[in-house]
């Protein structure tokens, strides 16, 4: 240990009693902010989450306005343009992009020419329209050459005007069309179920958590039964003896799916109620009414959102399952996972159809977790500095 | 005596969102074999950072060792990989942390949560290792440690679950046994007998102790030096009879004076006024200036180096400084100087 | 002189049901009453029944059994709304925890200013306003503290932000629960200033609950020591640190580290056994000198006795 006392030896003058010119001593000197304005602060420092925010607020926006974009109609079925590939302007002539309205497959033969002739019965027998690049000659055993062919559909179907951006499907539908109102209806579900799940879940786990005692354990032994029921099971019976469609898909999700939320808030309740600033209110003489209107609901609304944004993307995704397995929403209409089920019967042949309305359903989860995740953090004191 | 441990100009910063928080700000300190070193502060002094970075333990990436030089038997341990660094923690440098509940794996027979490093360590066989068991828990004191060991830590009461943890810290003879506030959360009769403890097997085992508390009672019970830390500096350091009966520092005297005795008659206690300093922005000059009834113009300009006040004691204020005016310490610090003054001299009488 | 009683707790009991049969009698049967403008510490270790008796007294868990009178008034039993909010005005808590004590997500103005609402004590908002900042200032703060949040303070700020919240509503009684055990030395010495001051200038009554013996023996005019739901003994306290009786007692003192070197080399600690009593006799509360009281047997009565009579 040095001391370092003659380094810089300190004018004398200095060495007077300091007089306070105002009590410093308790002085805060970082801004005020309040826990929403620092939860906000985190939350748009979350790079990750913001663009979550900024995809979603796109998608949406699509959703509603996306199907005017172009003249074509949900279910405006006319087959001989079925099954027409993506086509953009501008981006057509960039290759990479695959959106330039042809369709490209690699077929296999015994011999060039047996591969090319299973390219022309493939593609219409249009062989003016397809271009034939050789692969691989072969030797003459069984599938040894492939060719690459590529169809020109439009040209061949004289709708060069034409443009398709996302591809047609079986029935000659625009998919950008259907798969913005797919999205429309799939968020809808998705928002409309997490709403439900939000109010029956909160005012169950409130009610459960803060009265205790009695009440709280008939209405517990009343949830474990419901979560004892696998929800499929429910769910496969409503749907027989309901009409298909978003109502029935939205009652069928909410029936079981708020008991997860009802559990969050009663486990937070049951935390929050016992801490000493409850404690203080109702030493206070603070009413019940009050003391959850002021103390508890504001400092459980953080899990509340966290769990709300959690469950759109489970929404999102069992609908699509529903759909996708043939209980859900029943074409003409659409949703993201009708598309997905339409587009993966023909899938080795268009995998534009089940492509992109895939894309979106995955965008729409991971956007939603991220914006869960960025949400859960902003939430979190500790994370505040 | 030789050195076991020296830090050398330690700096420890965080990164957080909204910039560098200065947790420990250039600190010089050695440890010598067999002593126990105590270090007081409020929280957020450092005094806990201190130690985090002597075993590497730092919440990473974002706190880091920003300068300095910590060296283990002259070996500066501060460029040790992870896996000499893990090497160093089973065997030479273990910690006594503050929770014993969360510190025992709750899922683990306490038995094997000690042989483990045995096992690992010290290379013991697995018969070996459980005869070793059994006699470390005997020497902390816990009876009937054949049945004791295959039980969970559920099982075991808050003081026996730290003897515990004690046990599993000296598993591997340690040369510096690190006890971070580890009597806080128990009750005062626990913690007396788990200080007894400690005390106990250092005379056995001759380690190190690096004690880190707030409470200075517990100080005066272990202590052989103490470092009083305010603001991620040292700002008075010396034997526990310096800094309990001669204390130099006014923020020594404000722990001081800040702790009844239990003969004291109705007075005021001499409390030190507001709040420790964000350090996120340290103030200019001492940082304990603002909060210093005895402050001088210097404190708010410039920082008091270490100043020596006798071979074992040194402290950072400027009222040690040739030119300071002459300044009483509160009454009750000069009560306890008195005490010192005529302890001396019994003392000298027996020499 | 005879002292005007502020609370009596009699024969107090408080049971807590874990399953069907498993029953935790945190407080088993406690008597002893407060005197106008004193300090009553209650000390004893982590579930000893300390704070759930401070909690009992001010209704937050119902008594299983006995009475609790404040000012010749039972604190439990069915009350009407007027006669709660009455007494909720009368008998006020500080808190243990300043973390957890301030509501997060509230302003230091309406967290102090709740009690004030609650009551209808302020004639407008500017008046209200005024008591707030007012409050503040009698507990060392700033009024520009009132527009912040609780997680802007340092631990000791908070104690006191909770502590001008009880004051709001200008209580006779204050239960302090702990009040110093979350706070750092320096800190501590600040808030006990603070609750003395606040004592002598308003005539405040406390009861003062806390583990650390030292800090209770400092600010309590007299002691009840609890051991297991039990009160073991209770005395002014100068009498309870000459003249310990109970063998709980005297091992708690003993162990009680100092801030002295000298004191703490030369220390002996004394373990207490349980099992040292006589089992065969229930032990009663006596008064074994006049206001020093020990649960004991009457075996350990006299024996106590003469103890005190040697001294």
């Amino acid at each position: 240990m040095a001391t370092n006392q003659q380094k810089h030896e300190p004018p004398k003058e200095l060495f007077v009693p300091h007089e306070r010119k105002e009590d410093t001593s308790e002085k805060i000197t970082k801004p005020s902010r309040s826990f929403f304005q620092d939860a906000r602060r985190t939350f748009f420092k979350n790079k990750s989450a913001v663009l979550s925010i900024i995809l979603m607020i796109i998608i949406i926006i699509l959703s509603i306005i996306g199907p005017y974009f172009n003249d074509y109609k949900m279910d405006g079925q006319d087959l001989s343009r079925a099954k027409m590939p993506p086509k953009v302007p501008v981006i057509e002539n960039l290759p990479f992009f695959g959106m330039d309205g042809t369709l490209t497959s690699e077929f296999k033969g015994d011999d060039v020419e047996e591969a090319t002739q299973n390219a022309v019965m493939r593609y219409d027998n249009n062989e003016e329209f397809i271009d034939i690049k050789v692969l691989s000659e072969g030797d003459g055993s069984a599938d040894s050459a492939e060719v690459s062919a590529t169809y020109n559909i439009y040209e061949a179907k004289e709708m060069q005007d034409e443009y398709f951006w996302l591809g047609t499907d079986q029935l000659g539908r625009d998919q950008w069309t259907r798969i913005w109102l797919g999205a429309r209806v799939s968020l809808i579900i998705a928002f409309v179920a997490a709403a439900i799940d939000l109010l029956i879940g909160v005012a169950y786990g409130g009610i459960s958590g803060y009265y205790g005692g009695r009440i709280d354990d008939i209405l517990q032994r009343i949830l474990e039964i419901l979560i004892g029921i696998p929800n499929l099971v429910v769910i496969f019976l409503l749907m027989i003896i309901l009409q298909p469609g978003i109502t029935s898909i939205v009652l069928a999700l909410t029936i079981t799916g708020w008991t997860g939320m009802a559990r969050i808030v009663r486990g937070e309740v049951l935390k929050q109620k016992n801490e000493e600033y409850v404690l203080a209110a109702r030493t206070l003489g603070q009413s019940n009414g009050k003391i959850i209107r002021k103390h508890l609901m504001p400092n459980i609304a953080g899990i509340i959102i966290i769990n709300t944004m959690f469950t759109i993307p489970n929404a999102i995704f069992f609908e699509a399952f529903l759909s996708f397995i043939g209980l859900g929403i029943v074409p003409p209409e659409a949703s993201l996972g009708a598309l997905v089920d339409a587009g993966f019967k023909v899938f080795r042949l268009y995998p534009y159809m089940v492509f992109y309305p895939a894309v979106l359903i995955s965008v729409i989860m991971i956007a939603f977790n991220l914006i869960g995740d960025g949400l859960r953090d902003a939430f979190d004191p500790k994370m505040h500095k | 005596m030789s050195k076991l441990l020296e830090v050398k100009d330690l700096s420890v910063s965080f990164n957080t969102y909204s910039g560098e928080v200065q947790a420990v700000r250039g600190i010089d300190f050695d440890l010598k074999k067999g002593e126990t070193l105590a270090i007081v502060g409020e929280s957020g002094s450092g005094k806990s950072v201190t130690t985090k970075a002597i075993t590497q333990l730092l919440s990473k990436p974002q706190g880091y060792i920003k300068t300095g030089e910590i060296l283990f038997e002259e070996e500066d341990i501060t460029k040790y990989s992870n896996k000499q660094m893990q090497k160093l923690r089973g065997k030479d440098i273990s910690t006594v942390f503050q929770d014993p509940m969360t510190s025992l794996n709750p899922t683990m027979k306490v038995g094997r949560q000690i042989a483990e490093g045995l096992i690992k360590h010290r290379k013991m066989s697995k018969a070996q290792a459980r005869d070793k068991t059994i006699e470390l828990l005997e020497l902390v004191g816990i009876p009937q440690a054949e049945k004791r060991i295959n039980q969970y830590p559920h099982q075991f009461s808050g003081g026996m679950r730290q003897r515990a943890v004690v046990a599993i810290a000296l598993a591997c003879n340690p040369k510096i046994l690190i006890a971070d506030e580890p009597t806080t959360a128990l009750d005062v009769t626990i913690q007396a007998q788990i200080l007894e403890l400690m005390k106990e097997i250092q005379r056995e085992m001759d380690s190190a102790i690096i004690f880190i508390t707030h409470d200075l009672g517990v100080v005066a019970n272990v202590a052989d030096r103490v470092a009083v830390m305010y603001a991620g500096k040292i700002v008075e350091i010396g034997t526990a009879d310096d800094i309990f009966y001669n204390p130099k520092h006014p923020y020594t005297w404000g722990l001081l004076g800040s702790m009844p005795t239990l003969d004291s008659d109705e007075e005021e206690l001499y409390a030190i006024p507001g709040s420790p300093p964000d350090m996120l922005n340290p103030p200019e000059g001492d940082a304990f200036a603002p909060r210093n009834r005895f402050a001088l113009e210097i404190d708010t300009k410039m920082e008091p180096p270490m100043f020596q006040v006798s071979d074992t004691h040194y402290a950072a204020s400027w009222l040690l400084h040739e030119h300071a005016p002459k300044i009483d310490p509160p009454e009750s610090v000069q009560r306890r100087m008195q005490g010192f003054a005529s302890m001396d001299d019994g003392k000298d009488g027996e020499d | 002189m005879e002292q005007e009683k502020v609370l009596e707790v009699k024969n107090l009991q408080k049971h807590f049901k874990l399953g069907r049969k498993n029953i935790v009698k945190a407080v088993d049967d406690i008597s002893f009453d407060i005197n106008k403008g004193e300090t009553f510490g209650l000390v004893g270790e982590s579930g000893c029944g300390k704070s759930t008796t401070g909690r009992t007294i001010i209704r937050l868990h119902d008594a299983t059994g006995g009475q609790v009178v404040f000012n010749n008034e039972n604190v439990h039993g069915k009350k009407s709304k007027k006669d709660l909010l009455k007494l909720n005005r009368k008998m006020q808590m500080i808190f243990q925890d300043p973390s957890s004590s301030l509501n997060p997500k509230m302003t230091v103005m309406d967290i102090v200013a709740e009690g004030i609402d609650i009551h209808k004590l302020a004639e407008s908002e500017a008046d209200r306003k005024a008591r707030v900042e007012e409050l503040l200032e009698t507990v060392g703060l700033n009024r520009e503290h009132a527009t912040r949040f609780p997680h802007e303070f340092s631990g000791g700020q908070r104690q006191r932000i909770g502590i001008a919240r009880a004051l709001a509503v200008e209580p006779e009684f204050i239960i302090a629960d702990e009040p110093i055990s979350a706070l750092d030395v320096s800190i501590q010495a600040q808030v006990v200033n603070l609750l003395r001051g606040l004592q002598r200038d308003y005539g405040l009554t406390f009861l003062f609950i806390a583990h650390d013996l030292s800090m209770v023996k400092y600010i309590s005019d007299r002691i009840g020591v609890m051991y297991f739901g039990n009160m073991v003994e209770l005395a002014e306290s100068d009498e309870l640190y000459r003249n310990p009786l109970h063998p709980y007692t005297k091992s708690l003192m003993s162990a009680i580290p100092l801030p002295d070197p000298d004191y703490e080399r030369n220390r002996t600690r004394v373990a207490y056994d349980p099992a040292e009593h006589d089992t065969s006799e229930e032990p009663e509360f006596r008064e074994v000198k006049k206001d020093h009281w020990v649960r004991c047997t009457t075996e350990e009565f006299e024996q106590y006795k003469r103890q005190l009579e040697n001294k």
